[in-house]
């Protein structure tokens, strides 16, 4: 058999040789009267559903606002990075040199956020982060702004109402990972500095958590509460395991930043997650004109409530059309940033409005429990509003 | 190595290793992509590693038939070691640091392949997927070295050999990875047209038959084990290069076992077809993810089964069906060229 003569290498090279030719032609298009958008989200695998609400908002945006500003059309390119910073680092790379794309936008986690910034600095590009929430990101590149927000923000917030609400203990529960460990650093600073005492610290592995050993163990430390970070999309099994391990039962509270309590998944966690007390920047029964009619021409779109995350990415494309209205239709990314800079405007989740030093995002956090509302479904209702507050995470470093 | 001394076979396999035009015409073409495709570098870059890569597991799996579902361990040992070399600032240079990575992974795949050789194929892919796992858990554990989930921020590569500097159109990187890969191909079929190459084909064909005509069989397995591990830590450590990166998942599951489905596309036994495979596989979800970003895992699903199902072979005389009747035109039939290996 080893000495058998084949045709085979000639023919797989020419085969090789062909599809590489026929796949790696591709036509430029290019009208000076456009200005592209990269927008660069996870589609696929376990952050998806982040991925899906963001393209969502901005289509309906799109949609309602028309896909014209200051003369110029808006051209939106969709891609996957399925969450991994390589492959956001080579998308964001390709629609920069290739598609000549004049804002990135997107990102998912704060990983891949990471990995674009110093292509936004080195192609003077502004990049609008819509989603990831760790402090240190925008300080990353000079043309980076936010429109979701950092975890300090929620954290700090949830730490003083708890202090003030007679929790004594808390044992923390968050995922081992950067905005995890901003929420934790955040949280401990505050709730420490008023008197509470952290009686257990427990950090899960981001992908594929089991909670349960973790969960045993906080049974078993007896606190007041318990402090939960996990992202968006992780709530409701956090919630099911919480449930099978009789936690529930147990009186020890669950509080945290509103991440686990996400609108995308709340409604299906069932009667448990009812009295859960979190700190985050939108709820979608938030009471105001605004917001109702988002959420009504979201779910009428699309079927289904809008998150947190859908919110990230209705502002990002906002800001970039009001930011473009204020250039002229200039959108080179000196102009861009300069104009992003100091904006403030009504959003579904209330006021908000841009830092001029940080360029990050200035907005209020509420303070919400999980409560049936008129139509029997689970909402987080606003109770409490502290702010506007500016990042936590930059103030306490400077 | 033989037990027959035959001058025929001799001739045969001296034949065998000499350059085919077919090949000259391959790397030609992998060499004009550099001035024909300026604009799609970056994925040419993620085709010559991934191509070194598979070439690196076709070493192991083709050759000598050791099956593993957790290659993506030498993987991630040279992109972390490249990252970290960088990072620390303890080997600028990225060629050397290419290498001392590409060592790294050697180490590792050495004290690594007595497990391996224990078992037989099925317990060898348990053993090598579990070390993969093993590894990656160390990655996370150990946060405040690998940076844990978020990856080893800050990397920043020096330029190759003090004089070209990576740019943000991804030229020098290519050119770079193109010619890593091209030299540890050139060694990498000295290597499989060698006694030692021969030996290591023997003992795939049949273990016992090997052992019984005299070859060391375990040793030489460790032998080719230990030079793949290398070639996948040089290839995880040109990933890294490229792209400033290193992060958790150049240890994943899904990592190994896409590599496993760029062999079965470009074919096992056969050092093209990890390079052929490779360029298919990146071209093909990346054409397909930019028309349907959402749904594209579906589409590439679909036509590995429609490969599968109507073998390759089928479809390579398909596509080759006019450049093969072009060349019988001539009098002269493409296909009559002589072949490279035998499957």
């Amino acid at each position: 058999m080893m000495f058998v003569r084949t045709p085979r290498l000639s023919r797989r090279l020419a085969l090789g040789s062909l599809i590489g030719a026929a796949a790696l032609v591709s036509v430029p298009a290019f009208a000076e009267d456009t200005v592209k958008i990269g927008l660069i989200v996870p589609m696929t695998g376990g952050q998806a559903s982040t991925g899906k609400q963001i393209d969502n908002a901005i289509k309906l945006y799109m949609q309602q606002n028309g896909d014209t500003v200051a003369g110029k059309k808006i051209e939106v390119i969709l891609k996957d990075d399925a969450a991994l910073p390589d492959n956001t680092k080579r998308l964001t790379q390709e629609l920069i040199v290739n598609d000549k794309v004049n804002v990135i936008a997107g990102f998912g986690v704060t990983p891949a956020a990471l990995a674009a910034a110093p292509l936004a600095t080195q192609a003077k590009v502004l990049e609008v982060v819509m989603a990831a929430g760790t402090s240190i990101i925008t300080e990353k590149s000079p043309y980076i702004t936010r429109t979701s927000f950092t975890l300090p923000q929620s954290s700090t917030v949830i730490a003083d109402w708890a202090v003030k609400n007679g929790i004594q203990t808390v044992a923390t529960l968050t995922s081992d990972y950067a905005p995890g460990n901003d929420a934790l650093a955040s949280f401990k600073e505050h709730f420490e500095g008023g008197g509470g005492k952290i009686v257990e610290e427990i950090k899960v592995p981001l992908a594929n958590p089991d909670f349960a050993p973790f969960l045993q163990r906080m049974k078993d430390a007896k606190p007041d509460a318990m402090f939960v970070f996990v992202p968006a999309g992780q709530g409701g099994n956090f919630m099911k395991q919480y449930v099978e391990r009789g936690l529930d039962k147990s009186g020890i509270k669950v509080i945290g930043p509103g991440d686990v309590m996400d609108d995308d998944l709340l409604n299906n966690m069932g009667e448990a997650a009812e009295g859960v007390v979190t700190a985050h920047i939108y709820s979608a029964a938030h009471p105001s004109q605004k917001n109702k009619d988002f959420v009504a021409a979201y779910q009428k779109a699309y079927g289904v409530r809008p998150g947190f995350m859908a919110v990230g990415g209705y502002d990002g494309i906002h800001l970039i059309y009001e930011a473009l209205k204020k250039t002229g239709g200039k959108a080179d990314g000196d102009s861009l940033i300069a104009a992003v800079k100091g904006m403030a405007w009504e959003s579904p989740r209330g006021p908000i409005s841009i830092d001029p030093e940080t360029r990050d995002i200035v907005q209020n956090v509420y303070i919400r429990k999980v409560q049936k509302g008129a139509d029997g479904q689970l909402y987080n209702v606003e109770f409490a509003t502290f702010g506007p507050i500016k990042d936590p995470g930059k103030a306490t470093k400077k | 190595m033989t037990a027959i001394p035959h001058e025929a076979m001799g001739r045969q396999l001296v034949a065998a290793a000499r350059w085919r035009p077919a090949e000259w015409v391959f790397w030609l073409f992998a060499a004009a992509t550099v001035l024909l495709f300026p604009d799609r570098y970056l994925i040419l870059t993620e085709v010559a590693w991934l191509g070194l890569f598979a070439l690196s597991l076709d070493l192991i799996l083709g050759y000598a038939g050791i099956v593993s579902l957790g290659h993506a361990a030498f993987f991630g040992i040279g992109a972390y070691s490249a990252g970290l070399l960088a990072k620390h600032g303890l080997i600028n240079e990225p060629v050397l640091a290419l290498v001392v990575a590409g060592f790294a992974a050697a180490v590792v795949g050495f004290l690594t392949s007595f497990l391996v050789m224990r078992g037989s194929d099925l317990t060898r892919l348990m053993v090598t997927l579990a070390i993969a796992l093993v590894l990656r858990e160390l990655a996370n554990r150990f946060s405040d070295i690998t940076g844990g989930f978020d990856g080893l921020q800050g990397i920043t590569v020096a330029p190759v050999l003090g004089l070209f500097e990576f740019d943000l159109f991804g030229k020098v990187g290519y050119i770079y990875c193109l010619s890593v890969l091209f030299l540890l191909f050139v060694l990498a079929r000295r290597i499989v047209h060698s006694p030692f190459g021969l030996s290591l084909r023997a003992i795939r064909n049949n273990p016992l038959r090997a052992a019984a005509i005299g070859i060391p069989v375990n040793r030489r397995l460790i032998w080719i084990y230990t030079v793949a591990a290398f070639y996948a830590g040089v290839a995880g450590a040109l990933f890294t290069q490229s792209s400033a990166i290193a992060s958790l998942d150049v240890f994943a599951f899904d990592r190994s076992a896409d590599l496993m489905l760029v062999l079965v596309i470009g074919g096992t036994g056969y050092l093209y077809g990890g390079l052929i495979g490779a360029a298919i596989f990146k071209l093909l979800q990346q054409e397909v993810s930019s028309l349907t970003p959402q749904y594209w895992q579906f589409w590439i699903g679909l036509v590995l089964v429609v490969i599968v199902l109507l073998g390759r072979q089928r479809i390579e005389s398909a596509v080759t069906f006019v450049p093969r009747r072009i060349a019988r035109l001539f009098g002269k039939e493409i296909a009559a060229l002589p072949g490279g290996e035998a499957p």
